[in-house]
């Protein structure tokens, strides 16, 4: 069956007409054209399409998008405020928290649900965050460093 | 005002030139291009390990409503292969099946669901035959040949003999054997395997994206298997998620959707799923390694006699070459006067291996350093003395023909050990409880490119081109394929380095064949050093042309202008100098558009020895690491918990020290899932974990601080004095994680990974040989 999703997305409302069974990340990818969220594995493995629903870290890949309906969906794209990076993508460039690039969008959206429940978290409590979010370049070191200079860091205005 | 200077861009911690598009998720990779209309592919798959194709009866499914394209095996009879003497695979099957998961037929259509339902309709008649899935089983006498060429299913014996390995056991004190064993793993890159082709029949021509580190290879395969000529093929490779060795040579799929738009006559994506790009594999194989080493008792390696199995997989991939390897750097890192390598390389009814980070060289690494680290303590050295007493001194020649001319691995070892605390380490082992800690140490090496490429042409290793033009913008146009390791950001700081102008002059166009220079690929760790001196002669051409213009327009002998960056003016003069921007108007005179070029080759004599094999492991500049792992070991649970790593590594000289860390730290963080919980398992032949929870890549919350040191041996023929940075240290870790287990536990973990079960059963059967030795008359 088909209806109409109604939810924001980055900020925008949106209303769409979308099937039952769409899940979450191919309706982010193929409907709203937000291909920052990336599917890395079959279903609730990787942690590559973790997106932001009402500020909590879901996976995409295993939302229905319908699930969504009334709720705020934040992705990747959506930390960029005016063209200016946020302070979590600054970060994980700077630091090079960030190689090939395919876990970043995840890594970046666990780690901004993370900052904003915990402003200040020990190593701990991120790699507590960041459990089911895999990395295969970085061996994790420098994305803990890059969540710890994020943490350090303002918001751009 | 200041002095006009030179921008210094080697040496520098630079975040990544494409890092601003991976970080707010402008990044395209291959998934991510507008496919709006382009049909979907799907693949049908062997259920048999080992079969006959009786039949494969496609009709039902090309009548079915939205199916384009099916095409089968007979559809292509030209086999492919990275190694032009070992091609003897198809893209889709033909005759036999050789592996569960091999590709038979695929399927374009209209959309997922329409394809999914052509796939089921599609007939299916095989006639099993017996399938082996270890060496030892395929190499039974008798057992049916997976390739009629390759009698006792062995792709490949090496026998190698450098020195008197008889005299050198003759002479030593201690003579020491034992057999490792160690898993098969893969490289589970983050991106599933993609690829978009599209054909236009109006042209006949093929267009690929698609995700592979070496597109090159890709283009010729595409053009061997379609019979398509290569000026009618274009192929680009997007953003793509990590590759370590996976993405080396053309893999099937890429051949496949070529073939399926050509017979749709239009687009088709095919998106691989993780259990398919599982599937696709060419991991680092199971491998037996039998090793033997004489010492005398102050520690000094008399001889090594080393024997390797390795179970590749259905198909020759690399399959020569990761033999080859396995031999050939046995040598290299330490200074061994007789050294003989005896390699099998076995056919099993498993996913065809390939090369995976540290290819070759990984696993008999681990074996080399766990049995000296077994003679260290039988005689009573330390670890350190044992590796110290074996150092080399360059420039070097080894038994088999390879020089070095940089070596830090000593100055590796003298940062580790100080920097863990090794000394100092004695009574740290905690009391009671069942938590056992123990350090251990790992040293490795690794080749910086492959000396004889894959594909001998006569062409330069690497050729870059500069672009400048009437906007004062360069563009650096090179075939290397950006993986992420930051090919592009080192090449682009090369090109600063030399000509001294703004970072932001700067832009890199990569691996795009109807645009940039050919390149052979991002394997064996040969971009930084092999397309990095081509751009650096690149850019050496171009500023020469910069110095006539201004030369020129300053009116003085170019001799006497220096070129300062952003200002080019008479050397010494207190002049203000002219502009970049005016030197580059005054260069495009009569001329226009510039394009300066550089190029790599590797002399001959760097072309490894001359024996049969001998050019596997030939290299301009070896890499060096020293690792030390601190692990705590459970005794009741079997878990290896690796606590801290120091890792120190000589890459020659770090054009980006940022970027060098990342590939040290990633590196030896693969290590570590090979070592404590990485392998992929079959059960006949049905591989059992092909996915991201039962193929276990560590998490971030197993995964230890990684303590990293750049060591700089300022290699002579290195750009900038660079050597590679991203393989060599991953062999170190596996060995000192098994050192520091024995460490730990007083137990030797033969077999990797060092998994609970593993550990327990270790703990238990040297527990049993206790009280069996306790006991008199009880062998």
């Amino acid at each position: 069956m088909t209806s109409v999703l109604r939810l924001t997305v980055n900020g925008r409302p949106r209303a769409d007409a979308v099937a039952d069974n769409v899940l979450l990340v191919d309706y982010l990818r193929d409907v709203a054209g937000l291909t920052g969220t990336k599917q890395g594995c079959d279903g609730g493995e990787c942690g590559a399409c973790t997106v932001l629903v009402d500020d909590s870290p879901r996976l995409a890949c295993i939302t229905l998008a319908v699930r969504c309906a009334g709720r705020r969906v934040e992705t990747v794209e959506g930390l960029t405020k005016g063209g200016r990076l946020s302070r979590l993508q600054r970060a994980f460039h700077e630091k090079l928290g960030s190689q090939c690039g395919f876990c970043t969008p995840g890594m970046i959206m666990a780690s901004e649900a993370l900052l904003r429940r915990d402003p200040d978290p020990d190593d701990d409590a991120i790699r507590d965050a960041l459990g089911g979010n895999i990395c295969r370049c970085t061996g994790y070191v420098k994305i803990i460093e890059s969540v710890r200079a994020a943490a350090r860091m303002e918001e751009p205005a | 005002m200041t002095a006009p200077a030179k921008k210094k861009m080697a040496g520098v911690r630079l975040p990544l030139i494409d890092g601003p598009e991976k970080v707010s998720g402008r990044a395209h990779y291959t998934a991510d291009l507008p496919h709006g209309d382009a049909l979907v592919g799907r693949i049908l798959r062997s259920p048999s390990g080992h079969a006959e194709i009786v039949r494969v009866d496609a009709s039902a499914a090309r009548k079915l409503p939205g199916v384009a394209a099916v095409v089968t095996g007979a559809d292509c009879d030209v086999p492919f292969g990275v190694l032009p003497i070992a091609q003897n695979e198809y893209p889709l099957a033909r005759d036999k099946v050789r592996y569960r998961g091999e590709p038979v037929a695929v399927v374009a259509a209209v959309d997922a669901a329409t394809a999914d339902a052509a796939i089921d309709l599609i007939e299916l008649e095989l006639r099993e035959l017996p399938a082996y899935y270890t060496p030892s089983e395929a190499r039974v006498p008798g057992a049916v040949n997976l390739h009629d060429d390759r009698d006792g299913n062995l792709e490949r014996d090496v026998h190698h003999e450098f020195g008197d390995v008889d005299a050198g056991f003759a002479e030593a004190d201690v003579v020491r054997e034992e057999t490792f064993r160690c898993a098969e793993v893969t490289h589970v890159h983050m991106e599933p395997h993609v690829s978009l082709a599209e054909y236009d029949p109006g042209r006949d021509r093929i267009t690929l994206h698609t995700c592979t580190q070496v597109p090159y290879y890709v283009h010729l395969s595409v053009s061997r298997c379609l019979g398509m000529d290569t000026s009618q093929i274009r192929v680009v490779k997007p953003y793509i998620g990590g590759g370590f060795g996976a993405r080396t040579e053309t893999l099937n799929f890429e051949i496949i959707a070529c073939l399926a738009a050509r017979a749709a006559g239009g687009r088709v994506r095919l998106y691989l799923s993780r259990e398919e790009t599982f599937l696709t594999h060419r991991g680092r194989p199971y491998t037996e390694v039998k090793i033997k080493l004489g010492m005398t008792k102050s520690g000094r390696m008399t001889a090594c006699a080393c024997e390797a199995v390795q179970a590749g997989g259905a198909y020759g991939g690399y399959g020569i070459v990761t033999i080859l390897y396995a031999g050939a750097l046995l040598n290299a890192i330490y200074d061994i006067p007789a050294v003989r390598y005896d390699g099998y390389r076995v056919y099993t009814n498993t996913p065809a291996c390939g090369a995976m980070r540290g290819h070759g060289t990984v696993d008999v690494r681990y074996a080399f350093e766990s049995l000296l680290d077994i003679m260290a303590g039988e005689l009573g050295l330390d670890p350190f003395a044992v590796r110290r007493a074996n150092l080399l001194t360059v420039p070097f020649e080894t038994l088999n023909g390879l020089r070095i001319n940089s070596y830090g691995l000593p100055e590796c070892l003298d940062w580790v050990e100080e920097a863990s605390g090794w000394r100092d380490r004695a009574g740290e082992t905690p009391s009671g409880g069942r938590v056992r800690k123990g350090f251990g140490l790992g040293c490795s090496h690794y080749v910086t490119g492959a000396a004889k490429p894959v594909h001998w042409t006569g062409e330069p290793h690497a050729v870059v081109n500069l672009k400048l033009d009437f906007d004062a913008s360069i563009t650096v146009l090179t075939g290397a394929a950006e993986i992420g390791q930051g090919s592009s950001t080192i090449l682009a700081q090369a090109v600063g380095e030399v000509l001294g102008v703004d970072f932001s002059r700067l832009r890199v166009v990569a691996s795009d064949s109807a645009i940039t220079p050919k390149d052979n690929g991002s394997y064996s760790s040969r971009v930084t050093f092999m397309v990095g001196n081509a751009a650096v002669q690149a850019a050496e051409a171009l500023r020469a042309i910069l110095i006539e213009a201004a030369a020129r327009k300053l009116d003085a002998d170019p001799g006497d202008v220096e070129c300062l960056g952003e200002v080019y003016r008479v050397a010494g003069s207190q002049d203000p100098g002219l502009p970049f921007n005016e030197v580059v108007r005054e260069a495009l005179v009569d001329t226009g558009t510039i394009t300066a070029k550089g190029t790599f080759t590797v002399p001959k004599e760097y072309q490894g020895g001359g024996h049969r094999g001998g050019a596997v492991g030939s290299t301009m500049g070896f890499s060096y690491a020293a690792t030390v792992a601190e692990v705590s070991v459970d005794e009741d649970t079997g878990q290896v918990t690796v606590d801290n790593v120091w890792v120190a590594h000589d890459c020659g000289y770090a054009i980006n020290p940022l970027s060098v860390e990342g590939q040290i730290q990633g590196a030896v963080w693969m290590g570590l899932g090979q070592a404590i919980s990485e392998e992929t398992r079959y059960w006949n032949g049905l591989p059992l974990c092909a996915n991201m929870l039962d193929y276990r890549v560590p998490t971030i919350v197993e995964s230890p601080p990684i303590h990293t040191r750049i060591v700089e041996s300022m290699d002579p023929n290195g750009p900038f004095g660079a050597k590679e940075a991203s393989e060599g240290a991953l062999s170190s870790l596996i060995p000192a994680v098994a050192n520091a287990v024995h460490d730990a536990l007083g137990v030797r973990l033969t077999e990797t990974p060092m998994t609970p079960d593993r550990v327990i059963d270790a703990v238990i059967r040297k527990e049993r040989d206790a009280k069996r030795a306790a006991v008199p008359g009880a062998a």
